[in-house]
């Protein structure tokens, strides 16, 4: 199944986006766990400063494309985040927040941080994949009528 | 007061999130799709797994342009070391809480179905409120836990 239907211009705007993620993780330091703690304990508020400037752009294209485009340029289908207001949602951030808080590595720079050269964020790159097999395997909620976020749902 | 609670300013860190906020843009704006960092996991369980989770739709129609993505993500952040000239302290933070704290943040991001760029940055994006109260949840056990543990080193 060629997954979200995209032409190869669309793939390859999904890898220059990956690119444009993780050159900004970078730049923000984010890739650098020591970067996160700061903020955690109180110390380099910057933090709010990259999810802030990434939201702000990000929430600019989410509101104005879908009213001065028909369709994406290399798809379909403008697609929406799944988020529901629900008890799992707050429980699993709940215990996200404290792996967070723990080693100051969260997914996107758990994997950016290997083109960074920070190694040892390797960890925790084995221990999301664990953690999201963990989850999945034994806890996980089937919910084929959720959206998935892509046009491959239709 | 400022410089208390911006010890290196606040330019790299704006510009980074610009940055990234362009990507995340640019993947709505060319293919509408919507993704946040932590579903690649599960996704990619999806190629090696036989489990009944792993097999949904979600999954399987997009673990493609989900693990595309999360090549991007190594090769920007490579490209930008190199053309940056900076270089990138290796972590001092002990493997095993590197190890640990991935688990956790592993499970407890795909039990909420987002983490710091899907909640973070696609859900406050679109104004979803769940997003907003899981921004606070994990920011808050987050803080604490920190706190903890560097009390406790």
């Amino acid at each position: 199944m060629n997954a979200a239907g995209l032409t190869p211009a669309g793939w390859v705007a999904v890898l220059v986006s990956g690119m444009l993620f993780g050159a900004g993780l970078t730049a923000s330091t984010m890739v650098r766990p020591e970067a996160i703690l700061a903020f955690l304990r109180w110390q380099d508020f910057g933090l709010l400063f990259v999810m802030g400037g990434a939201a702000l752009v990000t929430g600019l294209a989410y509101a104005i494309a879908p009213r001065v485009m028909r369709e994406p340029a290399f798809a379909t289908r403008f697609g929406v985040h799944p988020s529901r207001f629900d008890a799992p949602t707050l429980v699993g951030a709940a215990i996200f927040g404290v792996g967070w808080g723990l080693a100051g590595v969260c997914p996107g720079p758990a994997i950016a941080g290997l083109g960074a050269g920070n190694w040892p964020l390797l960890a925790s790159l084995a221990g999301m994949l664990a953690g999201a097999y963990v989850q999945g395997r034994w806890f996980g909620r089937d919910d084929p009528g959720a959206p998935a976020g892509a046009p491959a749902a239709r | 007061m400022f410089d208390a609670l911006f010890p290196h300013g606040i330019a790299p860190y704006l510009i980074g999130g610009l940055v990234m906020g362009a990507g995340v843009a640019l993947l709505y704006v060319a293919t509408g799709l919507v993704g946040g960092m932590s579903t690649v996991f599960s996704a990619a369980w999806s190629f090696v797994s036989g489990a009944a989770h792993f097999a949904q739709p979600r999954y399987v129609g997009s673990r493609a342009w989900r693990l595309v993505l999360a090549a991007g993500l190594v090769l920007g952040a490579a490209l930008w070391t190199l053309a940056s000239g900076q270089v990138v302290p290796v972590t001092t933070v002990p493997v095993s809480l590197l190890l640990i704290g991935g688990f956790v943040a592993g499970f407890g991001a795909r039990m909420a179905n987002g983490c710091t760029s899907g909640h973070g940055i696609c859900g406050l994006a679109s104004l979803q409120a769940s997003s907003l109260a899981a921004v606070v949840v994990f920011i808050a056990t987050a803080m604490a836990t920190a706190h903890l543990v560097r009390s406790l080193a």
